[in-house]
């Protein structure tokens, strides 16, 4: 008999079910198989109601998050000989359940969209003038936190969020910081005021538990922390560059 | 019933479509724009590109050149027309993109840096560290949130195009979280979702390329072009297909066979590394047969030694490989469609009102064999082509009516709801099909095709889609049932399969990507063209030949 391994998995269907539910499946076990292998396996071959969400199976496109045995992890890069013994695995936490292990992230990507997350100018450059110059080291400034891929792990692992679904949240200031740190951008004055209107990001304790989860190395907690010093110099600052500190 | 109205209609939200998106609007401020799509658009698979966008940026470099290792590229079916305007605007896209904030990788003196690629005479694939396409992806997706004309419906799926009076009127879509068809009419639409590798077992596409857009296209009448002209990617990880940047080989590394020797001394000897994908692939298909190849759990492989370039970091250590004490296995892999929908320079379609960008369609550009690092200028430059252009059309066009709509729909949600939700008949799992499918075109329309590997092929598409006709549903729920769309998927990669492989079987001679076994020779005589393949309701495809169209560059032999 061919190894295998037990896989627990919380289901919901909102048309059948009044609460989630959940369900057991024996997979094949495979050295080389990620947590994702398990699933679609499961969905191939033994249960094909089962709904996630899935796409680049190589930790890019952000889609395939889930709670792996309570911890939020990117299933396509999580490998199952570390799960050896069974595991379970349930949506996101933090997030309304849409179905089975797919969540709801309009919230998130209604802040993404508050904090401008664009480069903001005064004046553009023709194209024909070229490029903005910029080095390899200015890049550096905000590089890590361009590596966001919107997977909602930091969201799922934010104790802050859980409580206080108000709180822009990790990934939101994390690339409202990417784009205050990039030498091309202008924006920042204009981005102090969502950031600091978030209620949460005061009561961050910054343990970092969202720099923990991610994935790609974004340090998030870092990001809400110089946030919290640059709102609070941000507001002397909008109040002497008036008006053009007031400037949407 | 009044269905909602927009000027442009964008049906995918990759590279192409955002950049369309944000092309039309910037045509014109007033008008109102849709993206429709069946995921997040940042899911999109643009995201996973890592390697780089080509423009002839440089100083040293020159839109001639770039426009020559295009045209040589594609073994001369390209349309040198399209290839020259192509290399032009090229380079003031990725301007664009980096004023809008895309981190390109710099040159010492702050300027877009540009490194060595396959097929390529010279630096010229700018990137973005290890991760252009998705920095490419994220800048215009972030950047399109500026707009507050660009609305958006994520996670719908287009089921069809609407057509009224010959004329491309809107779509119809399921709304994935509540299961409800509905329509969107438009002025105009443009389809840009992507490619179809799921049609392949072995494939770096991820699960969303499935060629919906191509299908819906040809479904309206469209044609499609050059569909038997499918890229295999010299190294894909034997067990999953995950790609190895070609800028390994770019930057140095080294393919070896089971001799200890780098083979493609033999094959491309001016170029080594740095040959272009089809004939790499076909070297490395030539040494498996001569029993050169390691052989290993999923078939034979390669070496991709890069143990001299001292990398440490390729993102591989999470498959268990260690790239500084071994070399990494590789296989050629299904990577990249060059056929798709035919359009013109401006992404026009034989379908009044219908447009089409990205690796869906097929402007002309790259013929045969696609160079790396082309496609992602691609979907910039003819993505805003094709933006600008329905904008335009969409100032002059009138409003489509809502009656014809209102009926289109209702038969449209008929037919997704009959066949799909409500029949209880049908044994067959969709999985299997599929399952079949996939290995079966890997076996017979890969990297090296026959006359009867291709018929056999033609045989098995052909019981498949009976079997789907057969199929049983389990998933009877509406809310997120991606049961329900996964067959919708396969719909479209059976009908593009046997649009494939009847293009395969047509095309007899060997070009680019299309290597017969029966043909092995050029035949610029016969098929120095570009095969059309046009739908006909219960036939087979109807296969035709067109010339291709030469401005500057004659054909000559493709040697490296
Ligand atoms: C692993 C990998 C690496 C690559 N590396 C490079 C590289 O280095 N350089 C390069 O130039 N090229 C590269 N390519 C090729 C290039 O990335 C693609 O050709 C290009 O990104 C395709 O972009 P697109 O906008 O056409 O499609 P995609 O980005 O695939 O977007 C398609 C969109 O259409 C939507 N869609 C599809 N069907 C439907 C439907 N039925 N209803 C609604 N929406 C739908 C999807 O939701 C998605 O938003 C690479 C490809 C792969 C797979
Ligand atoms: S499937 Fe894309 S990140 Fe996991």
């Amino acid at each position: 008999m061919a190894e295998t391994v037990e896989v627990t998995v919380q289901r919901y269907n909102p048309e059948t079910d009044s609460a989630p539910r959940l369900q057991t499946y024996e997979v094949p076990y495979k050295d080389d198989w990620v947590v994702l292998d398990a699933i679609l396996y499961i969905k191939d071959h033994l249960d094909a109601t089962l709904s996630y969400r899935w796409s680049c199976r190589m930790g890019i496109c952000g889609s395939c998050g889930m709670n792996v045995d309570g911890h939020p992890k990117l299933t396509c890069s999580a490998h199952l000989r570390e799960y050896r013994r069974g595991f379970t695995v349930e949506p996101l936490s933090n997030f309304p359940v849409i179905r089975d292990l797919v969540v709801d992230i309009d919230d998130f990507m209604a802040k993404l969209k508050s904090v401008k997350p664009w480069i903001v100018r005064e004046l553009e450059q023709p194209l024909g003038d070229g490029e903005y110059l910029q080095s390899n080291n200015q890049i550096d400034h905000y590089r890590q936190f361009s590596q966001c891929i919107n997977c909602m792990l930091c969201y799922a692992a934010c104790p802050v969020y859980g409580m206080e679904p108000e709180f822009l949240g990790p990934a939101a200031i994390a690339l409202a910081r990417r784009y205050n740190l990039d030498s091309r951008d202008e924006g920042t004055v204009e981005r102090v005021n969502v950031l600091a209107a978030s209620e949460g990001i005061w009561e961050c304790s910054c343990i970092g538990e969202c720099s923990v989860a991610c994935p790609k190395g974004v340090d998030p907690a870092k990001a809400i922390q110089q946030t919290k010093f640059d709102t609070v110099n941000g507001a002397i600052m909008s109040t002497m560059l008036m008006p053009f500190g007031n400037r949407r | 019933m009044e269905f909602p109205l927009y000027d442009v209609l964008i049906v995918g939200g990759g590279g192409a479509g955002l950049r369309a998106a944000i092309a039309a609007a910037e045509t014109d401020p007033g008008l109102k724009i849709l993206i429709v799509s069946k995921v997040y658009p940042m899911r999109s698979h643009t995201v996973s590109a890592e390697g780089g966008a080509a423009a002839a940026l440089r100083p040293e470099d020159s839109w001639e050149n770039h426009a020559f290792d295009t045209v040589k590229g594609s073994d001369y079916i390209s349309d040198q027309f399209v290839v020259e305007t192509f290399v032009r605007e090229a380079p003031v896209e990725l301007i664009q993109l980096e004023h809008w904030g895309c981190p390109w990788s710099r040159d010492p003196d702050g300027k877009i840096s540009a490194r060595p690629f396959g097929g390529m005479t010279t630096w010229r694939t700018c990137f973005a560290a290890d991760k252009t396409g998705f920095h490419m992806l994220h800048t215009l997706f972030q950047t399109s949130l500026k707009y507050d004309r660009i609305e958006r419906l994520d996670e719908t799926f287009v089921t069809s195009l609407l057509v009224e009076d010959g004329r491309c009127v809107g779509i119809a879509a399921l709304n994935q979280r509540s299961g409800v068809m509905s329509a969107v009419r438009a002025k105009t639409v443009i389809l840009t979702t992507g490619g179809n590798g799921r049609i392949y077992a072995f494939s770096t596409n991820g699960n969303i390329c499935t060629g919906d857009g191509m299908a819906l296209a040809y479904r309206a009448g469209v044609p499609l072009k050059d569909m038997e002209m499918v890229q295999f990617h010299p190294t894909g990880l034997p067990s999953t297909g995950i790609l190895i940047t070609e800028a390994v080989r770019g930057e140095g590394g080294y393919l070896t066979n089971n001799k200890g020797e780098r083979f493609l001394k033999d094959y491309v000897p001016s170029k080594m590394e740095l040959g272009p994908r089809d004939i790499i692939s076909r070297a490395m298909v030539t040494e498996f047969e001569a029993g050169r190849g390691f052989a290993g759990p999923y078939g034979n492989y390669m070496h991709l030694d890069v143990r001299h370039l001292f990398m440490r970091e390729l993102g591989l250590d999470y498959v268990g490989i260690d790239i500084v004490h071994d070399p990494i296995p590789v296989r050629p892999v299904e990577h990249y469609m060059m056929g798709g929908i035919d359009c013109d320079i401006t992404g026009a379609t034989s379908l009044p009102g219908l447009f089409t960008a990205g690796e869906c369609a097929n402007v002309g550009l790259n013929g045969a064999n696609r160079l790396g690092s082309n496609s992602l200028s691609e979907c910039l430059v003819f993505g805003a082509a094709a933006g600008r252009a329905a904008a335009h059309q969409a100032q002059e066009a009138k409003a489509p009516t809502s009656n014809p709509v209102d009926a289109l729909l209702k038969d449209e949600t008929r037919r997704v709801e009959k066949k799909y939700l409500e029949s209880r008949q049908g044994t067959e799992k969709l999985a299997e099909i599929r399952v079949e499918m996939q290995r079966s075109m890997d076996e017979h329309v890969g990297v090296f095709r026959t006359a009867e590997g291709l018929k056999e092929e033609e045989k098995l598409i052909a019981g498949f889609r009976q079997r789907f006709a057969r199929l049983k549903i389990e998933d009877r729920s509406h809310v997120f049932n991606t049961e329900l769309t996964a067959a919708l998927e396969l719909d479209y990669m059976l009908e593009l399969a046997e649009v494939m492989t009847a293009s395969a079987i047509n095309r007899k001679e060997s070009r680019g990507a299309h290597a017969r076994r029966d043909f092995p020779k050029r035949n610029d005589e016969h098929y120095l063209a570009n095969q059309i393949a046009t739908h006909v309701p219960g036939g087979k495809p109807k296969l035709e030949f067109r010339p291709v169209r030469i401005t500057h560059w004659q054909p000559q032999a493709r040697t490296y």
